[in-house]
């Protein structure tokens, strides 16, 4: 099974519109169908069915049958992916400030006296 | 704690990060307004950067790599596109090849900087980190880490196996 895109760059291009994030966030209970999202927006049929068909190729989203409906369903993989990435970099920036910060310590009371701007290459 | 605010953007992937130092803005600012200073900083102890260009002018270059204990090495680079001593640097980068230019098959990321003074001797830097996609912040988190880029690169299918496994 096929569980993300191996590229990731459409999937964040298709969140990068307010309605789809929304249609997203909706799906994530995968209760309504696309003409039941559709309802919660101020513009056409077409132009929701047009917003689902970008998340659905981007792999965010999955249309499923629930017994004679389809109702639209997140993926929370793909969303799982980019928590677990954005952990890792706030790791790695604490670690950075925990440097700065005895960096900070080692040179206090001291007085930069050079001024580094001037140092050419 | 020195890390006063964490806010991660699921959507957007994008990490800002808040510290406050007992220290005031010029000393903050030379973190990053000196090369010395700032390879002390940037990679870890196993992992340790060395500046090779820091031009921190608007259309300036700054050049860098990370060596690991093994002796390889990983090349970054950041375009400056905007500088306003003390207080603010917005760069825009990613993986560099061996020769210092832009690797551009890899995504590009985006870094601003805001330094603020809070009270007498006390300030308030935010990094906010911007990233195009997840391959992006992948790329960018193996650089700096012991397994080198190798293990990075299989962590996605890892999680994902993971998650797999978890439903």
């Amino acid at each position: 099974m096929q569980i993300a895109p191996p590229d990731f760059d459409p999937l964040f291009a298709a969140l990068a519109d307010h309605t789809r994030r929304d249609i997203v966030r909706r799906a994530i209970s995968a209760e309504e169908g696309v003409l039941e999202l559709a309802s919660h927006y101020p513009m056409s049929f077409a132009a929701v069915q047009k917003h689902v068909a970008v998340l659905e190729r981007a792999g965010l989203i999955t249309k499923q049958r629930m017994g004679r409906r389809k109702v639209v369903r997140t993926n929370l993989e793909a969303l799982l992916v980019a928590r677990r990435l954005l952990d890792q970099y706030e790791e790695l920036w604490r670690a950075r400030i925990d440097r700065m910060n005895e960096l900070i310590a080692e040179t206090a009371g001291a007085i930069d006296t050079v001024d580094t701007k001037e140092s050419k290459e | 704690m020195t890390v006063t605010a964490v806010l991660k953007d699921l959507q957007r992937l994008t990490l800002t990060i808040e510290a406050e130092f007992d220290a005031p803005v010029e000393r903050i600012w030379q973190l990053w307004a000196d090369p010395r200073k700032l390879e002390r900083w940037w990679g870890p102890p196993t992992y340790p950067a060395t500046f090779t260009k820091h031009d921190l002018a608007p259309g300036g270059r700054i050049e860098y790599h990370m060596t690991g204990r093994a002796g390889d090495q990983a090349h970054g680079y950041w375009d400056v596109l905007e500088v306003e001593p003390p207080r603010r640097i917005v760069l825009r980068g990613g993986i560099a090849n061996a020769d210092g230019t832009p690797n551009t098959d890899t995504p590009i990321s985006t870094i601003r900087v805001g330094i603020e003074e809070v009270a007498q001797g006390r300030t308030r830097m935010s990094i906010e980190n911007v990233f195009p996609s997840t391959e992006a912040m992948e790329q960018v988190l193996a650089m700096g880490t012991e397994e080198g880029q190798s293990q990075a690169v299989s962590q996605i299918d890892a999680i994902l196996a993971e998650e797999t496994i978890q439903r």
